[in-house]
């Protein structure tokens, strides 16, 4: 079958620093992967395209680029499945990252944000004579986690890198998952404490690019869901993410509903002066247009029920 | 077609102006809804973060409730959409999981049975109803109205719990709805995006500067308007752009529309009994535009 590869270029030896987007045509068999199609090119028709590979079966995590604008192993995604009718695919390097040349990104960014987690274990009290031993059962729940091959597709696709670089982002905090929830760590509540600031687990927004396009099952961002239950257990809760989650649910507890016009006001700290003021012009422009929330919130019928499923969820966990 | 309607906490809250204009363009398209006065919050993926069992009961509560009443559930809110597909997919994978969750529904004599389906208005639009019937409805068609598609991301992510695989047109479900009704799509990367709402209070420079990305981005390639099928989304996008204009020291002013509003434009209704007059950032040259008087 005959693929057109519109391959994004960047040399920064040439003249023009400015990108583009270059077009291939080629013959390949039906069954080729993106990846074999990019070899193709190189060896076969332009030797200047730069690409970074090594494994081609999924397992090195070294060719990740955006394939149709979505992060992808180029190694096991099949042409066909990215463009069944018109054959033509868009390859770009990863985004949120610098690019060395054409497909090959500049992984830096990504290890220093790996290497800020602190993803080594941290046990205390004296070295056992042998190996730390952790039950078998203890550590199932970490299989998911420790498939990562560190590709970085859940990094470049991540909506807060995009406008936060000091953001720890996806990869970093599932890997930060894998050691607070390893039974031979004793470094949790320390570990909790800096996840917590600032470019750690309150600033993800939950999209779900990391979960769509993590090509192991890792689920990144289910992982920074479990982090902040955990750091709020452990008592990290003077922060406006942890307040905003026990807000949310004390309201849906009491009425059934979100009460909007509370949420915000319980999000802030009490001392957080600036941020109370800084939402006065977003409430009177609401108040201009006849949409802010109503002081006079309203309980939804048989809310009574909705009280007892708290308490019962509450009770079992 | 008869549904059991699910509006959601923030269109009767901070979007006042999104349940009045799905009510009237469903009438308008003969779909028949009653109103889930009992059904709760779903929880938003907030309240999940605490305790997943929790927010999955009480969208089983839901699905259980519209079993009862033998209808399928119909949402306005991508967040909704995808808060309870999720759950679904959950409960639907696992009969134990379901079976202890039963347990809890059955103290208000109820039961989750599975044969729920849960549908956001949008794909109504599309698979219920149908694209060709859906152009019959349109009297005043969007000619010459450019307009940029902003799903949410709780209606397009994770594919494996939204049916993507049965229903492949979800994917492009939006655009094809305004290209039906005479606009023109503005195709933009950040139509998949982010909105930020759900940071807004915790990072709000963050969630601003998606705001200002995504509007600006759109009106760069010609928007006039943008359309989402969130009102969450809806909150960020029109609420605070002012805030991502002054962030940027530019001017964006571009509309944000609900869906069921450029549905009803498109149908010929009245802008104001739809809430167009609502918005934080006029709509008024925009109806202009599809000469409509505001």
């Amino acid at each position: 079958m005959e693929v057109t590869l519109k391959v994004k270029r960047f040399n920064p030896e040439a003249e023009s620093k400015e990108p583009y987007f270059q077009e291939y045509s080629l013959e390949v068999e039906d069954y080729v992967t993106v990846l074999d199609a990019l070899i193709k090119v190189r060896e076969e028709v332009d030797g200047s395209l730069a690409l970074r590979c090594s494994c081609r079966a999924a397992i090195c995590g070294s060719c990740s680029m955006r394939v149709n604008g979505h992060a992808k192993l180029a190694c096991n995604t099949k042409i066909t499945d990215v463009a069944p009718t018109d054959r033509h695919v868009t390859v770009e390097p990863m985004g949120n990252l610098p690019v060395v040349k054409d497909l090959v990104s500049d992984m830096k960014p990504f290890w220093d944000r790996v290497r800020a987690v602190q993803p080594w274990l941290q046990p205390e009290g004296p070295e056992p004579e042998e190996e730390y031993i952790a039950p078998g059962e203890d550590m199932l729940h970490l299989t998911g986690v420790m498939s990562c091959i560190m590709c970085g597709a859940c990094s470049s696709d991540c909506t807060v890198l995009e406008v936060d670089r000091n953001f720890l982002g996806p990869a970093a905090l599932a890997k930060a998952y894998r050691f607070v929830g390893d039974p031979r760590d004793d470094a949790d509540k320390d570990r909790l404490g800096k996840y917590s600031q600032y470019g750690g687990i309150w600033d993800c927004t939950r999209c779900m690019e990391c979960v769509q396009v993590c090509p192991k099952g890792v689920a990144p961002m289910d992982r920074i869901m479990a982090l902040r239950d955990k750091a709020m257990e452990a008592g990290f809760t003077n922060n406006n993410g942890a307040r905003h989650t026990d807000a949310f649910s004390d309201l849906v507890k009491h009425s059934g509903r979100l009460d909007e016009l509370r949420l915000p006001m319980r999000t802030f700290s009490m001392f957080d002066i600036q941020a109370m003021i800084g939402m006065i012009p977003v409430a009177l422009r609401a108040l201009r247009r006849g949409k802010a929330p109503s002081p006079f919130h309203k309980s939804i019928p048989g809310a009574e029920n909705v009280r007892r499923i708290f308490n019962r969820a509450e009770r079992e966990k | 077609m008869k549904y059991a309607f699910f509006p959601g906490c923030v269109s009767r809250g901070g979007c006042p102006e999104l349940y009045p204009s799905a009510v009237s363009v469903c009438e308008r398209l003969g779909l028949e809804l009653e109103v889930m006065e009992g059904a709760s919050c779903t929880g938003a993926g907030v309240l999940q973060e605490k305790n997943q069992k929790l927010g999955d009961t009480l969208n089983a509560r839901t699905f259980a409730m519209a079993e009862a009443m033998g209808l399928p559930i119909m949402t306005i809110c991508s967040t909704c959409q995808g808060a309870m597909s999720q759950a679904h997919k959950r409960l639907t994978d696992d009969p134990e999981y379901t079976a202890e969750i039963n347990v809890a529904l059955a103290e208000e004599g109820l039961e989750f049975k599975n044969t729920v389906v849960v549908k956001h208005l949008l794909w109504i639009l599309v698979e219920d109803i149908g694209l060709e019937n859906l152009k019959g409805y349109v009297t005043r068609p969007l000619s010459g109205m450019k307009v940029a598609p902003f799903y949410g991301c709780y209606i397009i992510r994770p594919t494996s719990a939204l049916g993507f695989d049965e229903h492949p047109e979800r994917e492009d479900s939006l655009e094809r709805v305004i290209e039906i009704l005479g606009a023109d799509v503005v195709d933009f990367r950040g139509k998949t995006k982010c909105c930020g709402f759900p940071i807004l209070t915790i990072n709000e420079a963050n969630s601003v500067a998606m705001v200002a990305n995504h509007t600006m981005d759109a009106k760069d390639l010609g928007a006039d308007a943008m359309v989402t099928p969130c009102p969450l989304c809806h909150l960020n996008l029109d609420g605070f752009q002012p805030a991502a204009a002054a962030s940027k020291r530019t001017k964006i002013d571009l509309p944000i529309l609900h869906l069921p509003q450029m549905v009803g434009l498109a149908m010929g209704m009245d802008p104001k009994s739809m809430g167009l007059n609502k918005h934080i950032i006029s709509t008024g040259k925009l109806l202009t535009k599809v000469a409509v008087e505001a």
